[in-house]
């Protein structure tokens, strides 16, 4: 058991995928002797050397176009696009090519590869290196979607991610790299597809991704000293697939459903899953769902104004307790 | 001036570089691409070929002296209009038809249509509907043959239109930088679309007058010749396997038909059409097999075999059944389906 950051647990994860498959390669953006503008690919190039982890012009097209030639032949790719934003200017890789190919092709064609990319706020980058984007890609049916939010996660849902024989789109969160989880030693494998109850309680349940689940923790733990208030709080880490199961089991213990979201509003992922629940768990609820999200804007630079926007710990317990309260 | 039949037997001993039963061959695939893409056109017109479709009349010369080329294992990437280059690689006539008319018998059954033929066991890695996409992607895969120490050879064909997009550049430099065993084939037939490719381009050759930018050759090769593009290929694919990078390559050619199915091509000159006929490729490699000694009742044997097994093709879609519906919604997902939740 050693305490890791989630940048450190990005290192680890990919070398522990690399270490195990040659066919396991990397590229990306300053990725190699560098070590990434994060910092989470440090130590990769010296030990997996310049034939598997290979520095890229900076051409997000040609990244994931060869990661896609590369994973359709017989590699495992995993390619990196620095900030999620610049998801936009290779965006038909993730919305047309990656996920169409096998369906187009009767399942002649498949492409196993991983994307990872730096998602999110509150860096004070500004609207352009900032934005929550696992929308755009949750849309697009043949992707698989994941954001861990603990050096754990990262490590395992990674693991999980470059073994899938589909292409993910591997979020991770800039504002996460510097915290810091147990992580245990040896191999470590999780699984697409499962939400993870991160914190138990029968008041209401709280869905959140990445960031916001730490700040949907901290928030259950205020109401819960402040108000009494006990909620389950519920990491999703995979979009898709989705762990609708565990939603729909936690909904009908606390018959309350909230969802924190980075992204800005329209067709954020909770208004999926509210929608999932107005459908099939409609009874058990006592009272409305509620979107706790990102306003519908860019996100600013400021940090009093970033602040702002982002849904926050105190937001997120006073829009609980109203509504609980109503 | 030599007896005919003197002439044939010097011919028949000709082995030049390329050699008569290459010749063969390569005649052969561009009656077969004349043959289908013609069928196909015919069969639009009684309405059993439906949605889109973008023909390579007049361009079959390119498709040949390429496949002619190519060695088992090497990879082909293409685009929309990529009936011909699927059909090079040996595909059944049958499966491109079946899949432009939507039958069950098809490539792909129908789910992918005339835009996206692939057959992975002929190495055609795919057809590419979205301009360029298709160039890094054959950098992948030529990266994999690096990275793995495979000596195949990946080319992506691609139009004159294509040149003016980001990905083709980005390609470009990505393959020199990585020196990459890839091939780009640009099959320039003077128009984007609609408009004369030299209207949008800043310079007269969309591919070659790039190349220099990126410390490659400038290559021009009449892309109505089949000989002509089957050694500039040649020489690209052994460049290639010698581990010496890239080539870039402009095929000059011309579409007979309009960009697609729904386009007249009004926009053209008059007499440029016909002007280009003169040039036709199968009439001129009709006329130097001719000259090389091969017998007429050769050439006719070949044309008639086609026309059969078009003809034939033509009859079993016909007859085929359309796609069985439960493959809506298979192959989504590896595991076969489509669930996106639990």
């Amino acid at each position: 058991m050693a305490e890791l950051t989630y940048r450190d647990a990005v290192i680890r994860g990919i070398a522990q995928e690399m270490t195990r498959d040659p066919d396991v390669v990397f590229l990306g953006e300053d990725i190699a002797k560098a070590g990434g503008v994060f910092k989470a690919t440090v130590g990769l190039y010296e030990q997996f050397g310049p034939l598997r982890v290979r520095d890229t012009p900076i051409s997000e097209q040609a990244i994931l176009g060869a990661a896609m030639g590369a994973a359709m032949t017989g590699l495992k790719p995993i390619a990196e696009i620095m900030f999620s934003d610049f998801i936009a200017v290779c965006f038909d890789y993730i919305a047309n090519e990656f996920p169409k190919s096998r369906y187009m092709t009767n399942g002649q064609v498949k492409v196993p590869l991983v994307v990872r990319t730096g998602n999110g706020g509150g860096a004070r980058f500004g609207a352009q290196h900032s934005q929550s984007v696992e929308n755009w890609c949750m849309m697009i049916p043949g992707l698989k979607v994941v954001a861990p939010s603990s050096p754990i996660d990262v490590i395992g849902l990674l693991a999980a991610s470059v073994r899938d024989p589909d292409p993910v789109i591997f979020l991770e969160h800039k504002s996460l790299y510097a915290t810091k989880g147990e992580v245990p030693d040896g191999e470590i494998v999780d699984t697409l597809g499962t939400a993870k109850i991160v914190r138990p309680g029968k008041d209401a349940t709280i869905l959140a991704l990445a960031l916001m689940v730490p700040r949907a923790l901290a928030a259950a733990e205020k109401l819960k000293n402040e108000q009494g208030i006990d909620c389950e709080v519920i990491d999703v880490r995979s979009l898709v697939p989705l762990d609708t199961q565990t939603i729909l089991g936690s909904v009908a213990r606390t018959h309350r459903l909230f969802t924190v979201e980075e992204n800005p509003r329209l067709c954020g992922w909770g208004a999926e899953l509210v929608s999932i629940v107005a459908d099939e768990a409609f009874y058990d609820l006592d009272g409305p769902p509620v979107r706790i999200t990102t306003p519908h804007i860019p996100l600013p630079a400021a940090d009093i104004l970033e602040d702002l926007a982002l849904p926050s710990v105190d937001r997120i317990a006073e829009r609980v307790q109203r509504s609980l309260n109503a | 001036m030599a007896k005919i039949e003197d002439r044939a037997a010097a011919a028949a001993t000709l082995n030049d570089d390329i050699g008569e039963q290459k010749r063969l061959a390569l005649y052969r695939t561009q009656v077969v691409i004349r043959e289908a893409e013609q069928r196909a056109y015919d069969l639009f017109l009684q309405n059993l070929v439906k949605g889109t479709s973008h023909l390579s009349l007049g361009q079959e010369a390119v498709a040949a002296g390429f496949a002619g080329a190519m060695q088992p294992g090497d990879l082909s990437f293409c685009t929309y209009r990529g009936h011909a280059h699927t059909l090079a690689r040996g595909v059944s006539v049958t499966k491109v038809l079946g899949e432009l008319m939507q039958r069950d018998i098809g490539l792909m059954r129908g789910k992918g249509g005339s835009m996206h033929l692939t057959s992975v066991d002929h190495g055609v890695m795919g057809s590419y509907a979205i301009i360029g996409a298709h160039l890094p992607i054959a950098c992948g895969a030529a990266w994999r043959a690096q990275y793995k120490g495979q000596k195949d050879v990946s080319v992506c064909f691609f139009g004159d239109g294509t040149t003016n997009i980001g990905a083709f550049h980005e390609a470009l430099n990505f393959a020199v930088v990585w020196k990459l065993p890839v091939i780009f084939a640009c099959e320039n037939n003077l128009y984007m679309e609609y408009t004369p490719i030299a209207d949008v381009t800043a310079v007269p050759h969309p591919a070659a007058d790039r190349a220099a930018a990126y410390g490659l050759p400038r290559i021009i090769v009449d892309g109505n010749d089949a000989d002509a593009v089957y050694r500039t290929a040649l020489s690209a694919y052994d460049k290639a396997r010698a581990g010496d990078g890239p080539s870039l390559i402009e095929c000059l050619t011309y579409r007979y038909s309009g960009h697609s199915r729904a386009d007249p091509a009004k926009y053209r000159p008059e007499g440029e059409l016909e002007k280009w006929k003169e040039r036709d490729p199968i009439k001129i490699y009709r006329e130097r097999l001719k000259q090389f000694g091969v017998a007429e009742e050769t050439i006719l044997g070949i044309d008639a075999a086609v026309k059969r097994e078009v003809d034939e093709a033509t009859e079993a879609c016909k007859a085929a059944p359309p796609p069985a519906l439960d493959i809506l919604t298979t192959d989504v997902y590896a595991d076969g389906g489509f669930a996106w939740r639990n």
